[in-house]
């Protein structure tokens, strides 16, 4: 994206605080591969902030096979109050093969099923990407190796876009994990540790989405 | 790449440049008539600078299709990769076509983020060659910044 293009943004972000009463209502996307620990993560904001939650967790790939929106999720960070709706996307892929789900014991009927759903969900979170997110959150297993070509191009479309993006590296419980290996494969963006499952570090967490989407 | 019989038919279709490094096969593309190899198209980016974003996209697709390995010179822009993604899951059958592997050289950090007058101008760096196969068919075995290195197997 060009400069204009980003001034243009910037201008129409500004323009919309100015008239908006102060507060604005962010849309922010979680994004990543599949079994990231996205939805871990909304559930967790959501229910610390709202006491819903967002939608099931699976280990199975491809749980989330629609995007959800969780709307007024109120943080609050140092006095002030940030509102955001947060967007819990399918996890994005190139290929969709249902005979993985087979190895889930899953029937073959609800394999193609999953499968049919997977591949709409994923086209669905691209076109959340382009035309209805304000922010992202990009979460990565931080015990999967995140050179993988999705990732690389995820973020190249996300920079692109000129939305604030921050990178979570979650599931830090894990022995095998390493943040340091995240940020090798992105030093150009701020890379926030937790473990979402277990709730390590959601203050800093909080903390970067009131600095980065406020 | 591990396994390369290119189709011997070169660029006749009168569509692009004579410059143009593009394998087109004219017999039905694919595995060579026999079934005996894998047709790589190796297109240059001249040719692609003549498409929108959508002929480029399917270009790609309808080889992919076909069972070929594409090769782009000089790769697509982020929007047109968000695309191919997007209408690559919209094509997805099963027991038919599961979709694409994808594989680009990571761009260096100041070419991700560009030279303060290519942002100011607009312009993008996209020369990073990219490879495209069907998922069935092309297994990434080795990626780094300088190589990558990858399996294709026959139907």
């Amino acid at each position: 994206m060009g400069l204009l293009t980003g001034l243009r943004n910037s201008i129409a972000r500004m323009t919309t605080s100015l008239f908006s009463g102060g507060q604005q209502q962010r849309r922010i996307g979680i994004y990543g591969p599949p079994n990231a620990g996205k939805t871990t993560l909304a559930n967790r904001i959501a229910r610390d902030w709202t006491g819903d939650a967002v939608g099931p967790e699976s280990h199975i790939p491809h749980e989330t096979r629609r995007a959800r929106r969780k709307e007024d999720i109120e943080i609050e960070r140092n006095g002030k109050s940030v509102s955001i709706d947060i967007v819990d996307t399918p996890g994005v892929a190139t290929k969709v093969d249902y005979t993985e789900f087979l190895e889930h014991d899953m029937e073959e009927d609800d394999a193609v099923r999953r499968s049919r759903e997977a591949t709409e969900g994923v086209a669905e979170a691209m076109h959340w990407l382009r035309e209805d997110v304000d922010g992202v959150i990009y979460v990565l297993d931080a015990a999967e190796d995140p050179f993988t070509q999705v990732n690389t191009m995820l973020v190249g479309i996300i920079e692109s876009q000129d939305l604030p993006v921050l990178i979570f590296a979650n599931k830090i419980d894990l022995d095998e994990a390493s943040v340091q290996r995240i940020n090798n494969a992105f030093p150009q963006h701020e890379t926030v540790p937790l473990s979402a499952l277990e709730g390590d570090n959601m203050d800093e967490v909080y903390d970067k989405i009131a600095e980065y989407f406020g | 790449m591990s396994e390369a019989h290119d189709d011997p038919g070169t660029d006749g279709d009168g569509g692009g440049n004579d410059a143009d490094t593009e394998i087109d096969a004219e017999n039905g593309g694919g595995n060579t008539g026999d079934g005996s190899g894998v047709q790589i198209d190796m297109i240059s980016g001249e040719r692609m600078d003549g498409l929108t974003s959508m002929e480029k996209i399917r270009l790609i697709l309808d080889g992919v299709h076909e069972g070929n390995i594409v090769i782009l010179e000089e790769g697509l822009d982020p929007d047109e990769e968000s695309k191919l993604i997007e209408v690559t899951m919209t094509e997805i059958s099963p027991d038919e076509f599961t979709g694409i592997e994808i594989e680009t050289y990571p761009g260096t950090e100041q070419q991700q983020n560009g030279g303060f007058f290519d942002r100011l101008f607009g312009r993008e760096s996209r020369t990073k060659l990219t490879v495209i196969g069907p998922a069935n068919r092309l297994e990434t075995l080795h990626k780094d910044e300088t190589l990558i290195s990858t399996l294709v197997t026959r139907r």
